[in-house]
């Protein structure tokens, strides 16, 4: 009893200690700044092959970086408390925006998913779900005691499945998966008990057939059969999927150099630039270049996880928790996905793949990480 | 649910938090471990695989066809050539509105209904995205600048060229120089297939065919480095098409403007071979056809015209028409008759109009019999036999002969056999031996059987190419030439091998030949000498001819008619009449021209083929004095 009462010394989170250094005054950690840097400039490095001489798309992408590094520091300057306090009215403006979105929205590439503000600018809603979801759920967790009772749980995925559920609908299932995700980690690091985890995966497994049947697009079901079989439309459905396993295969072990991958430059491997470029790096550096990639990857889950469990509240674990292991299913999926063992759905390799609106996202997201860990308790 | 776990403890759950993050990091790490599992599948074990797959994809072997070689005329003229022919192809991912281009399409090159769908039809089929679809061929020079000028409206839209045959004379040497098809599958088992991996066409008829593998050259390689949409790259490596032979022939393209146009509608046949060669100066059959349709492609309704028209167009009556020879045997069985010692120039015979032999009853008339028993020839010796064509004196002779050595004796001279140099396709004819008429018909020949030989009937057969070579034969005194399409070639070519000249005909002096070829000079030039005194040929092309000729008519009886098919009654009597004859060769002293002339249902071989002749013979020795001077 007196264990369970037993209040833990400030000094146990970092950011409640005397000490302060420069980096946590201005709410950077260098250690995971460093990891995320070499990551960028891997991209950058890998970009430049495979954007293939278009100097233009390597200059905007530089640019973007260039936004996202101050999204990350402006990230990190807010407090805590600000985020628990915006959390809820944040998921709603986001949950608003989706139901705009099916309506008002634009549609690119036959789906609807962008809000066009005339003459200023056009976002995608689904994104800025991709944080205010996980934070709306450790909102509503951190009132509660955890591990999470039925009922929490049950609301909990009620908060996650309303906006996964319109972003699937517009359609975007790579967005739906990683937003649900986002809000599933939440839990996971809530404490849910493992036997219901097990259960849920269990009633997911039996579900899948009628998920399959009602759930699924006719296009999306095609991509799931040409996973196992890519031959039987090698110029259609399986076309991607034999090329950037091809590309990456015959990378080897050291790869074929950069800017030497026939593969991307010859136009065999389709979204080079985007979706596909873990492929590029496959082929061109090889699978020690892949190998390296995914240390930097792994270091800095590590290093966000460590920091998620040193920040000064549980809603502040929560989210940060929640933040890195979105980020590791980002790279899993798209990872799976280009060496043919996920089926193909629109999710880009966090970092690296050219385009703008998910690294800002994402570098918004580690700058909340450094402020959950970089601020006084409160 | 005791109190204690409803109240909330941030130590522990802080300490759940860190238990879970842990957990949860080893999942990621496990699931780390499925990729780097899966990579090293991919980069390592199979990399050898992906790393083919991979060069498969980026470098492609094109063949590069050869370009036929041409064919020339003996004067330098292009008897088939290349010519550039483009197509149309569209690029469907190229277009925004396939639906509005096709459109676009069918109003510019003003198309039907027929082509729009069959361009569906082209569009439909599976290709690899953003490659070009060929939709139609053999675009003519004003669509092609129709599309050229619409540009703007045709996103997508490629126009390609390539090489196709084509044949200047069209119809007028159909048949000398033959024609190229398209290549079927069936073509593929009968050459080397790697050879004809970039080609179209394949050489199927007449000098096209028989020199296919030197026209045709031989194929080249390159490999080439190509993107994703199947556009070169790079060229990595080169190994050239060489270019087929060009082929020049003996033909004589005005010399055969002028015998198609001697024999003008007729349907039949002319062979002219130049008798100290054997080349063949000018080789018609009429009716012809146009060989550039087999080439751009026709209509089913213009092939089944051709294909199906009883005056069978495709019919290459020149080598494989067969015919009786009728009296232009004569000369054969004269000049047999005197090497065998069966008769003398000077011995004579009574023509009263027909002929009998010893006890039997029937009775073979002579072509100048009447009714009233007033024909015949009087007294005739083998020179007015000749010129006179007396039918009586060759029953009485071939009866005379012994069968065997007649046919042995005639054999000498190309018939019954194909001795051409490279006419594969050219029919044997027939020298109907003892032995052939009873496996053939089951019968014995019958001492009537040689009486009908003598005069080049019965189921004596020759093709105007063979009684050509008969003309050649006597114009060079007995010296048998093959007949020969090829004069010459860049270099040396392998489709001839050595073929032995033929040995001169046995048995006869030169004084036999002279006196044969007086005969039939006479034939031609002897007028004016009254009733039965003058060439059978005289009135009709004896007057005014500026050099001298050689000749010998014939009137030969149709042998059997094509039955069962839909003749009226009025084309059942024009296939019933008699084929017309014509042998000749000029000038006498020094002959370079010999040739046979075959007038289908013609009529009098006199009347109807020796003008035909004659005006050949005109033609060809005014150019040739023309080209002296």
């Amino acid at each position: 009893m007196t264990q369970d009462f037993q209040r833990r010394l400030p000094s146990y989170g970092a950011s409640a200690g005397t000490n302060t250094s420069w980096s946590d005054r201005i709410h950077v950690d260098p250690i995971l700044l460093l990891l995320i840097t070499g990551v960028v400039l891997f991209g950058l490095v890998i970009l430049s092959s495979a954007v293939d001489g278009n100097e233009a798309l390597f200059d905007a992408q530089v640019r973007r970086i260039g936004v996202a590094y101050a999204a990350l520091i402006i990230a990190a300057q807010l407090p805590p408390a600000m985020y628990l306090r915006w959390a809820p009215f944040l998921y709603l403006v986001g949950l608003g925006l989706l139901i705009l979105v099916l309506f008002v929205g634009i549609e690119v590439k036959g789906s609807q998913r962008w809000i066009d503000i005339p003459g200023l600018f056009r976002f995608q809603p689904s994104e800025l779900m991709k944080i205010a979801v996980p934070m709306a759920v450790a909102w509503y967790l951190q009132q509660r005691v955890l591990p999470p009772s039925i009922k929490h749980t049950f609301f909990s995925l009620l908060i996650i499945a309303l906006p996964a559920f319109a972003i699937g609908v517009e359609p975007d299932l790579g967005t739906s998966i990683l937003v649900a995700g986002a809000g599933v980690s939440v839990l996971l690091l809530a404490g849910l008990s493992w036997r219901w985890i097990l259960g849920a995966l269990t009633l997911v497994a039996a579900a899948a057939p009628l998920f399959w049947q009602f759930v699924l697009r006719d296009y999306q079901r095609q991509r799931i059969l040409t996973l196992f079989d890519p031959q039987s439309d090698p110029l259609g459905a399986g076309w991607n999927i034999i090329q950037s396993t091809t590309a990456i295969g015959s990378g080897g072990i050291f790869g074929k150099g950069l800017y030497q991958g026939s593969q991307s430059y010859l136009d065999f491997l389709p979204e080079a630039r985007t979706d596909f470029i873990v492929a590029v790096v496959g082929e061109e550096l090889g699978f020690v270049g892949i190998a390296f990639l995914l240390t930097l990857y792994l270091l800095i889950i590590a290093r966000g996880l460590y920091l998620a469990s040193q920040a000064g509240s549980t809603f502040g674990r929560l989210v940060a928790g929640a933040l890195v292991l979105t980020f590791f299913i980002y790279l899993f999926v798209n990872i799976a996905m280009v060496s043919g063992i996920l089926p193909v759905v629109g999710v880009p390799l966090p970092l690296v793949s050219y385009g703008g609106t998910s690294a800002i996202t994402l570098m918004a997201g580690f700058g909340i990480i450094m402020s959950m860990r970089t601020h006084k308790a409160w | 649910m005791s109190l204690e776990l409803s109240i909330k403890d941030p130590g522990r759950e802080q300490d759940m938090f860190a238990g879970r993050a842990i957990a949860l990091f080893v999942v990621v790490v496990l699931m780390f471990g499925v990729l780097v599992a899966r990579l090293v599948t991919l980069q390592i074990v199979e990399h050898e695989t992906y790393q083919s797959r991979a060069d498969d994809n980026r470098t492609k072997i094109q063949t590069l066809a050869p370009s036929r070689g041409m064919i020339y005329d003996r004067n330098g003229r292009i008897l088939a050539d290349n010519k550039t022919s483009f197509s149309l192809a569209i690029v469907p991912e190229r277009t925004d509105d396939l639906d509005a281009l096709l459109h676009s399409i069918v109003e510019i090159l003003t198309l039907t209904p027929q082509h729009l769908e069959r361009i569906r039809n082209a569009l439909d089929k599976p290709r690899r995205p953003d490659s070009a679809v060929v939709v139609l061929e053999a675009l003519s020079e004003k669509q092609v600048a129709m599309l050229a000028v619409n540009r703007h409206r045709l996103r997508g839209v490629e126009v390609t060229s390539q090489l196709i045959r084509s044949y200047p004379m069209g119809e007028l040497a159909a048949h000398a120089v033959g024609s190229v098809r398209r290549l079927t599958k069936e073509d593929l088992r009968t050459v080397e297939p790697v050879q004809y991996s970039g080609s179209q066409f394949i050489g199927k008829r007449g000098v096209e065919a028989f020199y296919e593998k030197s026209l045709h050259g031989k194929v080249g390689y390159q490999k080439v480095e190509t993107d994703a949409y199947g556009r070169v790259r790079r060229v990595l490596e080169v190994q050239g098409a060489q270019t087929g032979q060009n082929l020049t022939l003996h033909l004589d393209s005005r010399l055969q403007v002028a015998s198609v146009a001697a024999l003008g509608e007729r349907r039949g046949a002319i062979v002219a071979l130049d008798p100290r060669t054997g080349g063949v100066l000018a080789m018609v059959s009429q009716p012809s056809y146009d060989p550039n349709l087999f080439v751009t492609g026709m209509s089913i309704s213009t092939f089944d015209d051709l294909a199906s028209s009883i005056y069978l167009p495709l019919f290459n009556r020149a080598v494989n028409g067969q015919y009786a020879p009728g009296s232009t045997f004569k000369p054969v069985v004269g000049l047999a008759g005197i090497s065998s010692g069966v008769t003398q120039w000077s011995e004579t015979i009574e023509d009263k109009g027909w002929f009998q032999l010893p006890g039997q009853e029937r009775v073979y008339r002579d072509w100048s019999w009447t009714k009233d028993d007033s024909g015949g020839q009087g007294q005739v010796d083998l020179n007015r036999a000749i010129y006179r064509s007396s039918n009586v004196y060759f029953y009485d002779l071939a009866s005379r002969m012994e069968i065997g050595s007649l046919l042995e004796f005639a054999s000498q001279f190309g018939l019954g056999r194909n001795v051409a140099v490279d006419i594969p396709e050219a029919s044997t004819g027939l020298l109907p031996t003892p032995e052939w008429k009873r496996k053939a018909k089951n019968q014995p020949w019958y001492p009537g059987d040689s009486v009908n030989l003598g005069i080049g009937q019965g189921d004596l057969l020759a093709t105007p190419m063979q009684m050509a070579t008969v003309a050649a034969a006597i114009a060079n005194r007995g010296k048998v030439v093959r007949p020969k399409m090829l004069l010459s070639s860049d270099v040396s070519i392998d489709e001839v091998g050595t073929i032995d000249e033929l040995p001169s005909v046995l048995g006869l002096d030169g004084e036999d030949w002279e006196l044969m070829i007086d005969a039939m000079e006479n034939v031609v030039h002897r007028g004016g000498q009254g009733f039965r005194g003058n060439g059978t040929a005289w009135a009709y092309i004896g007057q005014q001819v500026g050099y001298r000729m050689a000749g010998k008519s014939g009137t030969a009886q149709v042998v059997e008619i094509t039955q069962g098919e839909e003749y009226d009654e009025e084309q059942l009597s024009e296939f019933r009449r008699k084929h017309a004859w014509f042998i000749a060769f000029a000038p006498v002293d020094d002959p370079t021209i010999a040739l046979a002339v075959l007038v289908e249902n013609g009529g009098g071989g006199s009347s109807v083929a020796a003008p035909v002749a004659r005006a050949i013979i005109d033609a060809h020795l005014t150019e040739e004095l023309a080209s002296i001077h």
